[in-house]
């Protein structure tokens, strides 16, 4: 659930959504869920003259499992605290194993 | 260290697939499958898979600056096939750079489009193997 929490705290920031078919998708994270499905606002496609079917589209919902990359806005990422919160989950793990 | 946390007032519900889904039922949605496939329908129901039903869907064919739309129907679209839905602008959908021709005319010029691809990549291939390069399961004649 780290990374499910981890995208809720980047919702409303502008991030870019590289998918397996290679179509990369910029807009503002509007929400996410367990699946880590993503919803995006006002979104522009980033080599928009190859794909024509999404010029006419402005919010999309993208399925988890399609996606490859999230690029995120590096000053909204706290790496020493992700860090902190992923060695915790494990001690939680590893004390809920015993 | 401040740890950041959501505003108290969004419970966790808000973050399900359900509701991610529910502001785009009944509206008008491009979907795009995982085969590169385009339908434009109105979504009328789901579950949390994103197993979709769509209304009065069209297929919808693109050749560069040309397209075509293909009635097909009522679709339950099974999740894992979905690529993503948009929601469609209606304001901006009218003033597209595209031209609607009909589906023979798209077929043609995809037709076109993937012989020229299938040249490119033979020239490329033959460039390759000039170098020393062997392209994978291809013989290069």
């Amino acid at each position: 659930m780290l990374f499910f929490s981890f995208f809720k705290t980047l919702v409303d920031h502008e991030v870019t959504i590289e998918l397996k078919n290679d179509l990369s998708i910029r807009g503002t994270l509007k929400s996410v869920d367990q699946f880590l499905n993503i919803k995006l606002d006002d979104i522009q496609v980033v080599d928009e003259v190859k794909y024509p079917h999404l010029s006419a589209v402005k919010n999309v919902f993208i399925r988890g499992s399609v996606v490859r990359y999230v690029h995120l806005p590096a000053n909204a990422v706290d790496t020493a605290l992700l860090e902190d919160a992923t060695r915790r989950e494990a001690a939680a793990q590893a004390n809920k194993a015993k | 260290m401040d740890v950041p946390v959501l505003p108290e007032q969004l419970p966790p519900q808000v973050f399900t697939t359900g509701a991610q889904l529910l502001d785009l039922t009944d509206k008008k949605l491009v979907i795009v499958l995982r085969d590169g496939r385009k339908l434009i329908g109105t979504l009328r129901s789901y579950d949390q898979y994103a197993n979709l039903v769509l209304q009065d869907t069209v297929e919808r064919l693109y050749s560069q600056d040309l397209y075509a739309d293909v009635p097909r129907g009522c679709y339950i679209v099974r999740g894992e096939n979905v690529l993503l839905l948009g929601e469609i602008d209606l304001d901006k959908e009218d003033d597209l750079p595209l031209k609607q021709a009909t589906v023979d005319e798209i077929y043609d010029a995809q037709r076109l489009e993937s012989a020229n691809k299938k040249q490119k990549e033979k020239k490329k291939a033959r460039k390759l193997h000039g170098l020393g390069f062997e392209a994978e399961n291809e013989l290069v004649l």
